[in-house]
């Protein structure tokens, strides 16, 4: 607690995107679950409600995700998502260590925060993951079934509109672990709330 | 040698005399009924005006031959139901009075028929709107054309043709202002209209029968006939949107199309002939993914208490 320095880790044009992000994938979320699951809910919200909510949602996502996409490559924001071959696995198992057992154990951080580096190894490959996998996937496959015509009608033997659903639902559902431990890991900070009031103001303490 | 071939030219002559003059609908032209009966036109001799005429042919008098030649009844010639009187033209009035058979005068009571449960049909045929409205009226013929009528969902494995096959028969009257008129007595209501509520409207009417909807359906009965009237049709996502779909037993309890969903072992995890948003029919992926999220949800729990206890 000694430090007070502190870092504008997160730019307006980040924010805004973070922001309209996670109000589209909550909704998304829950809408998405609504539906799979089928839950009697028209005493609450009615089925065609929820698929049209459901439908916008992702629409405010594909849009989000092409200003993340645009903001990464125009600003000096991208170099943070740059994979450096030099100890691909021993770094993020370094920090799984330090989650897992130092942390507890007065180790000190092994990738202290700065402004050089936004993100620790373990946040860095799995917000590409996320980022540049999932996200992508599901916002085609989302497309594909926004506009079933356009699906081929068989994969082998499966109908074309399956395999692009199950393709759909596992990404939304990978994605939806990954906002648990995202929420869940970014309460360990200086104090739990810490670095949600980051993402909102923009400054980090270091 | 010269006899033998000459008897061989003649039998081939004979043979070629003879199919041409055989009652056969492959041959629309050389057939008795089919040379009128498949064209829009007619022509006669007029022995009063002592002329030959060109007539124009009812409508709904013309046999698509080609549909007729592929029908469940392609193997009877039109005399073994319509009486042989009418093989002369002008065809006699009284003719109109004969009485046709129905579909039960044949089907009713048959063992060779039995998996169809005709009498079953009917009794459920009687409790539909189609009869309380119209009664004997509205004949099996009404939706089953007697002429060109394929069994499409007890034989094809294509749910798309069995679906597009069994709404033909539906919108045949009720997407057609004359023909829903010539029975109703009034206008037909606009389709598109009604069922605009549907989300996706287009791909449900290609992809599920009016009758998942409309009609009461009945684990004994492989298609339910007791069309229900409009007010009593299903309005509920979810009794197709769920994991115990209505689909399972109306679209989906021929055996043709549950042979197809089983017939490849590994694809069991994903094999599905079908996806209908909204019904777990994946379980293995559903199991998979509750064990993920539990395992994840310890991870947090564990994690958080460890937290708490080293104050960190």
């Amino acid at each position: 607690m000694t430090s007070t320095e502190k870092i504008y880790f997160y730019p307006l044009w980040l924010r805004i995107w973070h922001g309209l992000n996670a109000i589209g994938i909550l909704t998304l979320i829950i809408t998405g679950i609504s539906m799979q699951s089928s839950v009697e809910s028209s005493h609450i919200v009615g089925f065609s409600l929820i698929v049209t909510l459901h439908n916008i949602a992702g629409i405010l996502v594909t849009f989000s995700y092409f200003v993340f996409f645009i903001g990464n490559l125009v600003t000096p924001n991208g170099k943070f998502y740059i994979v450096k071959p030099s100890g691909f696995w021993k770094r993020p198992i370094r920090q799984a260590y330090y989650y897992g057992w130092g942390m507890f154990h007065g180790m000190k951080a092994p990738y202290p925060l700065s402004a050089k580096r936004k993100f620790n190894p373990l946040q860095k490959y799995s917000y590409i993951l996320v980022m540049y996998l999932a996200v992508p996937i599901i916002i085609i496959t989302g497309i594909a079934l926004l506009f079933p015509e356009i699906i081929i009608d068989q994969v082998y033997t499966f109908s074309g509109v399956f395999v692009t659903a199950v393709f759909h639902s596992a990404m939304g559902f990978f994605i939806s672990i990954f906002l648990m431990i995202h929420l869940y890991i970014a309460s360990i900070g200086k104090s739990p709330l810490e670095n949600f009031k980051s993402i909102i103001t923009g400054w980090h303490h270091v | 040698m010269n006899n033998r071939f000459i008897s061989l030219i003649l039998i081939l002559f004979l043979g070629t005399f003879q199919h041409s003059n055989a009652q056969s609908y492959e041959n629309a032209k050389h057939h008795q009924c089919l040379k009128c009966h498949s064209n829009q036109t007619y022509s006669f001799y007029n022995s009063v005006k002592e002329k030959e005429e060109k007539r124009l042919m009812n409508p709904y008098f013309i046999l698509d031959t080609v549909a007729l030649v592929a029908g469940v009844h392609k193997q009877f010639d039109c005399t073994d139901c319509h009486s042989g009187e009418y093989a002369t033209y002008p065809h006699q009035s009284n003719l109109k009075l004969e009485p046709l058979s129905s579909c039960l005068d044949c089907h009713g009571g048959d063992a060779s028929f039995a998996s169809y449960q005709f009498e079953k049909i009917e009794e459920e045929f009687k409790k539909s709107v189609h009869y309380k409205v119209y009664g004997e009226n509205f004949t099996c013929s009404k939706c089953h054309s007697q002429h060109t009528y394929i069994a499409t969902a007890r034989t094809s494995s294509n749910v798309l043709e069995i679906v597009g096959y069994s709404n033909k028969m539906c919108l045949l009257c009720h997407n057609d202002m004359k023909r829903y008129k010539m029975v109703s007595g009034h206008d037909n209501p606009k389709l598109i209209q009604i069922h605009d509520w549907l989300p996706n409207e287009e791909l449900h009417f290609s992809h599920v029968r009016c009758i998942e909807c409309h009609t009461e359906v009945i684990d004994s009965l492989m298609v339910s006939h007791n069309i229900l009237s409009k007010d009593k049709a299903l309005r509920k996502c979810v009794e197709c949107h769920s994991a115990n779909s209505r689909l399972k037993a109306s679209l989906y309890k021929y055996q043709n199309l549950q042979k197809r969903a089983e017939k490849d072992d590994i694809n069991t995890v994903l094999a599905n002939e079908s996806y209908i948003i909204g019904s777990h029919q994946s379980p293995i992926l559903q199991l998979l993914s509750v064990i993920i999220f539990l395992i994840s949800l310890l991870g947090i729990i564990v994690h958080s208490i460890f937290r708490i206890i080293k104050k960190k």
